[in-house]
């Protein structure tokens, strides 16, 4: 059956795709090497940034493949395979990391000797915000992340060459185990590489705020890819309205949820109005910045909101798909606004940095997202699941009426 | 052409794909005034009889907004016009403090319209039906799949649809009086 072929077999331009995507990475990454020569500061700052969004396009995958794991459902099925891919570029995303390593000097307050000589609530801080913990803790992110996403990986290859429906017990136990691992180590991933920016501040939200932007970032990629292969064979004769209908709901959610954890931080900052915490809202409300949030709320809240409270909107791939992409917009400019402000308190200041490193980076990260999706079938045809979430379609080549409308 | 006290046909099915199926079918035939009964939710069976869009959605929109307006101004009124009181020394009218009973009040409209515009679109509560005069309908709560195509459709014929329900696989068609 042609759905056991590689996705590669059915999609032969994937492969121009991905090298045309390195190229542009490549070349991206000579011009923003001329940004780090002439001002490795600002370099360092844009890079952040761009690291984190994509960084969160591949956790927010493997979480949200946990998810499914666990929950089950067609809209699961429909975008594992990008999931998979998604989640197999960390290994690339853990050498990309090596530049913040490398420029923690210029980004963290904490790592300056002088700074906390003179400064007792960083000396207090020391045990938690040094050096060698901070890289030992970054260590430990990656090895977990990775275990998970490899773990995962390789018995979802092995069930699609024996079919062997063990496997997906294990991958249910370990997803379990993972969506914890996962929660924990991404609010101290948060912690140590964007909340210790400003480095007398904190927020216990915090974490669970780029949990939230990172399942956001991820359901909106998944939601492009998935209208980008289902117009092409042999997603377009499985891939219905009602599954966009489901993950564009999903997207719903999580905008909602984004929207939660954002303001719930403002609400309980702004009411207790006390000088260790309102700081950090006052840099990034002064008139400037606050134009960038005021930004935030209409396009990364009120605008997909309301548009996705229509059914028309959400069944209709063309529409759905400009909707997502809207959001990864905004979800760029939410991660501008919680790091750019710390360097910038004077007023709002963008650099070409921060324009030609996401590029650069995002070329790179969707190069490996292709070369990935092309090794393996292009949808699970051996889960469990299969069947029961798309099973008549494929056994009765479309007559059924959930394909009639 | 029907006589005044037919309500319809009703056609009995053993499983949910065999309703779907019939219901696609009748509407393909040009069957527009019907309607089908089943113990459980089928996600395509409101296509397959052609019911589309109904009112609901804005009723549940402008309830939710008339909740959030009212939750909103509520506080208002209270904290900044009938007994202002200084709170930490911030504005009467400080809206981020509205924002979570707004919501709330928002949800609230929203549901409350959403179950009342339900019943009010609906018709019910309906103590009468001319379907309840078939006595194997009371399975529509628990086994039983119905289809029942009305009399008031343009296209009804008694015995001509009579047998076209029965070419679509219906364990029994009944004739429903009014």
């Amino acid at each position: 059956m042609a759905l056991r072929q590689t996705a590669d077999e059915l999609i032969p331009e994937l492969r121009r795709y991905q090298r045309q995507l390195l190229l542009a990475g490549a070349a991206g990454a000579v011009v923003s090497f001329v940004g780090y020569v002439l001002n490795p500061a600002q370099f360092f700052q844009s890079y952040l940034m761009a690291y984190m969004f994509v960084l969160g396009l591949s956790l927010g995958s493997l979480a949200l493949g946990m998810v499914h794991q666990l929950s089950g459902g067609a809209w699961g099925v429909v975008i594992r395979r990008p999931i998979g891919a998604a989640a197999r570029v960390l290994p690339a995303l853990t050498v990309m990391f090596l530049p913040i390593a490398f420029g923690m000097h210029h980004l963290y307050e904490w790592t300056h000797a002088d700074v906390v000589a003179n400064d007792p609530i960083l000396q207090g801080k020391q045990l938690y915000l040094n050096t060698p913990f901070f890289l030992v803790r970054a260590a430990i992110y990656f090895a977990a992340w990775n275990g998970i996403s490899f773990l995962l990986n390789r018995w979802s290859l092995e069930q699609d060459r024996t079919g062997d429906r063990r496997l997906s017990r294990r991958m249910q136990l370990l997803s379990g185990g993972g969506l914890l691992a996962y929660g924990l180590l991404t609010t101290f991933a948060a912690f140590d590489w964007m909340m210790s920016l400003a480095p007398h501040w904190f927020s216990t939200i915090y974490g669970v705020l780029i949990i939230g932007g990172q399942a956001l970032s991820a359901m909106a990629f998944l939601i492009v890819v998935l209208v980008w292969l289902s117009r092409r064979k042999p997603l377009s004769d499985i891939v219905v309205a009602s599954h966009f209908h489901d993950l564009a709901n999903l997207m719903l959610a999580f905008v909602m949820l984004w929207a939660y954890f954002s303001f719930s931080q403002y609400l309980i900052i702004w009411s207790g109005n006390l000088p260790e915490e309102i700081t950090w809202y006052m840099h990034r409300l002064q008139p400037g910045w606050r134009l960038v949030a005021l930004l935030l709320v209409v396009f990364h809240f009120a605008v997909p909101f309301v548009l996705l409270l229509s059914r028309a909107v959400k069944r209709e791939p063309d529409t759905i798909m400009k909707v997502a992409a809207a959001i990864l917009v905004a979800r760029l400019i939410d991660l501008f606004w919680l790091i750019a402000p710390e360097f910038h308190q004077d007023g709002v200041y963008v650099s070409w940095m921060d324009v030609a490193l996401p590029l650069t980076l995002v070329s790179l990260w969707l190069g490996c997202f292709m070369w990935q999706l092309r090794g393996r079938a292009i949808l699970p045809v051996y889960d469990p699941q299969f069947e029961e979430a798309l099973g008549p379609i494929i056994d009765q080549g479309g007559e059924t009426p959930r394909t009639a409308h | 052409m029907h006589s005044p006290d037919v309500y319809g046909l009703m056609a009995e099915f053993a499983d949910p794909n065999e309703l779907v199926a019939a219901a696609h079918r009748a509407h393909h035939e040009g069957y527009r005034r019907m309607d089908a009964y089943s113990p459980l939710p089928i996600e395509e069976l409101h296509e397959a009889i052609g019911f589309h869009n109904t009112r609901l959605p804005l009723i549940v929109l402008i309830g939710g907004i008339v909740g959030g307006l009212a939750g909103y101004l509520l506080q208002w009124w209270a904290s900044a016009v009938a007994y202002p009181l200084n709170v930490g020394g911030k504005p009467f009218h400080s809206w981020p403090a509205f924002i979570p009973v707004t919501f709330e009040c928002t949800i609230l409209g929203a549901a409350l319209s959403a179950v009342f515009g339900m019943l009010a679109l609906n018709g019910l509560p309906q103590p009468y039906h001319p379907v309840f005069n078939v006595p194997r309908f009371t399975l529509a709560s628990r086994s039983g799949f119905f289809l029942c195509i009305e009399a008031r459709d343009g296209k009804f014929d008694l015995s001509r649809t009579r047998a076209f329900l029965e070419t679509l696989g219906a364990t029994e068609v009944t004739t429903v009086a009014d």
